[in-house]
């Protein structure tokens, strides 16, 4: 790893305030280190976001869960508050990586990364979110732009991200036998203004899948998905899966989160 | 170059590092705690891991830096009065271990999992190891001890 100027900020305002063009934020590191450690990233300063206080919180009120930035993993897959009010978050989060990368990666590292294959940015579209910064509030389906991309400015911390309570909702994972990352995952949600779908792992970047939301819209069941594909055109081809298998694997898993939320 | 302090096996410790330091490097380096390995450079084999104020971590995917303050405890730090810890008692008992490069990361992870699950049956001892990559045993044995180790652990 090429070194680095280490820094502590005590608040949002102080991080952001020591932000350049070669820094990054440091959350729970479980991307951003491998990736220093492969030389495949060299900032010049390291932001460790760890000693904010606050940051972490996680609450909820009737209609709302809302989740701090450095939440870990694990500390949202053990909140019995979250659980108790959307139970497809806590298990979306009980089923990332190892119990290791559970205990320090952190929702606000996940969102902020948009990796293709990662599960939070399904839930995070799927349950229709905000996402709140130091500086605005940002709606999930403005938020993720592209591979590893995001309306983030280079100059925005993500602060937290708030989800809608939906009626029912459930996250099924076709997982990476080795890593857990997501070959693909589907978040189903029904809530108060329809039914969300949103697929990770399959593209560039997370995405909705109209077609399915269409027809669920009629009729909440996993049969009205029969015959319903997305097109592979744009989907991933690598060495785990290929683009027509992927598609096909977004129609399975899609109608096992519909059986799940009680479809 | 900045300093770090932190409690290791129950002792104040404290050094200049450089900022690229990682827990592990730190432990293994500067303190030659050597018990806990580094056998992969892509976060995923778990044979460094520690504890961090009670839970297990990828000592290998942390700056030494982030954990000012904290309370670390290494494979070395198990044993009490000459008397292994349970969890290494059981890998003896139940010959957890052909090579043992991955022993000390297991045992820890092993014991995390046993203060989370008291009583794990074997889909969540597998589950609970999933950061654990063993080259050797096809983890039969591991299982078992963890199970062992769990029921005298007070399960
Ligand atoms: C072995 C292994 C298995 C894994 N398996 C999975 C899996 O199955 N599913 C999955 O989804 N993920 C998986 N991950 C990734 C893991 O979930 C990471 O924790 C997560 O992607 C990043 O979170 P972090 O807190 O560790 O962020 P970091 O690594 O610290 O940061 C990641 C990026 O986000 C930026 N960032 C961090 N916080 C903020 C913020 N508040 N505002 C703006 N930018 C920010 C950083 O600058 C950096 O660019 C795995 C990782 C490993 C090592
Ligand atoms: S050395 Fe492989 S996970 Fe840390
Ligand atoms: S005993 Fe050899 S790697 Fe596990």
């Amino acid at each position: 790893m090429y070194d680095f100027n280490y820094h502590r900020p005590g608040s949002v305002d102080e991080a952001v305030g020591l932000i350049n063009e070669d820094a990054k934020l440091l959350a729970g590191g479980q991307s951003l280190l491998p990736t220093m450690k492969l030389r495949l990233a060299q900032p010049s300063d390291v932001i460790d976001l760890g000693g904010i206080p606050g940051l972490s919180d996680i609450s909820v009120d009737g209609s709302t869960v809302t989740i701090g930035a450095t939440a870990t993993h694990a500390s949202v897959a053990a909140s019995s508050a979250v659980a108790g009010a959307i139970p497809a978050l806590a298990d979306l989060a009980s089923g990332i990586g190892d119990t290791q990368v559970r205990n320090v990666g952190t929702i606000g590292g996940s969102v902020a990364n948009a990796d293709p294959a990662a599960d939070y940015p399904a839930a995070v579209l799927g349950l229709g979110a905000t996402v709140h910064t130091n500086s605005r509030t940002i709606a999930a389906d403005d938020f993720f732009t592209g591979i590893f991309e995001t309306a983030l400015a280079e100059n925005e911390i993500l602060t937290k991200v708030s989800f809608p309570v939906p009626e029912a909702a459930a996250y099924v994972k076709f997982a990476n036998p080795a890593s857990r990352y997501a070959i693909v995952g589907v978040f189903v949600a029904k809530t108060s203004d329809g039914v969300r779908v949103a697929v990770t792992g399959a593209g560039g970047s997370v995405f909705r899948a109209s077609g399915m939301e269409a027809a669920l819209n009629a009729n909440f069941s996993a049969s009205a998905l029969d015959g319903i594909a997305v097109a592979s055109d744009d989907l991933n081809n690598d060495l785990h899966a290929s683009a027509e298998y992927r598609a096909h694997l977004v129609s399975v898993m899609a109608k096992r989160a519909v059986q799940a939320a009680g479809g | 170059m900045p300093n770090v302090s932190m409690t290791v096996n129950g002792k104040a410790v404290s050094a200049e590092v450089e900022p690229r330091t990682l827990l592990v490097q730190f432990l293994r380096e500067k303190l030659s705690l050597t018990g806990t390995h580094v056998g992969c450079d892509t976060s995923q084999c778990g044979a460094c891991v520690v504890h961090i104020n009670g839970k297990s971590v990828k000592a290998c995917t942390t700056l030494a830096l982030q954990n000012e303050g904290a309370e670390v405890t290494t494979i070395e730090g198990l044993a009490q009065n000459g008397e292994m810890h349970p969890m290494q008692a059981a890998f003896k008992e139940h010959h957890g271990l052909q090579c043992g490069f991955c022993t000390p990361g297991m045992v820890m992870s092993a014991i995390d999992l046993v203060k989370t699950h008291p009583n794990p049956d074997e889909k969540t001892i597998r589950e609970g190891l999933e950061g654990n990559i063993c080259r050797c045993t096809g983890y039969q044995n591991i299982v078992k001890a963890v199970k062992t180790a769990a029921d005298n652990m007070g399960g």
